[in-house]
């Protein structure tokens, strides 16, 4: 069974890079270094990288990305932010589809009033270019 | 707030008689979750092995003892004796965490599963950091491996604030 034909990609292993999505670390990265068992791992960020202090967590409180790591198990947190560097991770992390969605939607969240209102004027405006832009196509036929 | 277990030190002696001015002094490490019960468990063994009641006993001294490697993972073998239903009986059982107090709150819990053997009637005996190659439990074992990985295979979506919860998921 050749990991192309796996329905799964994204595996719990030492180096996958992870997300928190639950406590106060929401939404940092982090790379696992350690299995401890089926539901928890040992985590490091390391916590001067991406703020994610080297600990035990939940594999519940976490997502795993696309991205894995070449660390030795149980790296310490130098190794580890050689490692992220060396990948660029953080930055390729921002630039895939699941960084920018997650970009939008922190953008979207932190919206004020006044966002609100420019979003509705955007989207009021494109619609009616489209409108205009369709009936004139409808008339020629 | 959920159970936890702490890892004490406690000291004690009989009290010093004219007859016995300088009688010895016995250490107990226990796991509870707070001194007072320490203490009771540091009576109830003294009252078994050495004779030493409460009243006639001193504690000298109660220390936590901390966990000096939480962030490293490792294998603990516990030595356990507990009462069945019918009868005594010796255990050993692995938990693979990173800190003592949360492999003996797992062991407890799986004792309560497993055995239905309620916190009062197991006695921990002893408690060692075991090297990855003398494991001997396949559960534990399963993990020594550098290149392991698994799927997540069945996750349940979860919200993460409080607000967004709900009892029933569809």
């Amino acid at each position: 069974l050749s990991n192309s034909t796996m329905v799964f990609k994204r595996f719990v292993q030492i180096g996958r890079v992870a997300r928190v999505n639950f406590g106060k670390d929401e939404g940092k990265l982090c790379v696992i270094v350690n299995v401890v068992d089926l539901g928890k791992v040992l985590v490091e960020g390391p916590i001067e990288y991406t703020g994610v202090n080297r600990q035990k967590i939940s594999i519940k409180r976490l997502d795993l990305t696309d991205f894995v790591v070449k660390v030795p198990l149980g790296a310490r947190a130098g190794t580890v932010k050689k490692a992220l560097e060396a990948d660029d991770i953080v930055n390729k992390f921002k630039q895939s589809s699941e960084g920018k969605k997650l970009e939008i939607q922190k953008a979207r969240a932190e919206m004020n009033d006044f966002d609100r209102f420019k979003l509705m004027v955007a989207k009021k405006t494109r619609t009616r270019a489209v409108k205009v832009k369709l009936a004139e196509l409808r008339k020629s036929g | 707030p959920e159970l936890q277990y702490r890892q004490y030190q406690v000291v004690g002696r009989k009290i010093p008689t004219e007859s016995d001015p300088t009688p010895p002094m016995y250490r107990l490490k226990v796991f509870a979750q707070d001194e007072v019960f320490a203490k009771s468990r540091f009576w109830y063994y003294m009252n078994r092995l050495r004779k030493v009641k409460k009243s006639v006993g001193e504690v000298l001294r109660v220390i936590e003892i901390k966990e000096k490697s939480p962030n490293q993972v490792k294998n603990y073998g516990i030595w356990i004796r507990y009462d069945s239903r019918s009868g005594t009986h010796n255990m050993y059982k692995e938990a693979r965490g990173t800190s003592l107090n949360g492999a003996i709150k797992e062991i407890y819990e799986e004792m309560g599963s497993r055995h239905r053997a309620r916190h009062s009637v197991v006695q921990i005996v002893k408690t060692d950091i075991i090297p990855a190659a003398e494991c001997r439990r396949d559960n534990t074992t399963q993990f020594h491996d550098s290149k392991i990985a698994f799927p997540l295979k069945h996750r349940l979506p979860r919200s993460n604030k409080k607000s967004h919860k709900s009892t029933f998921k569809a």
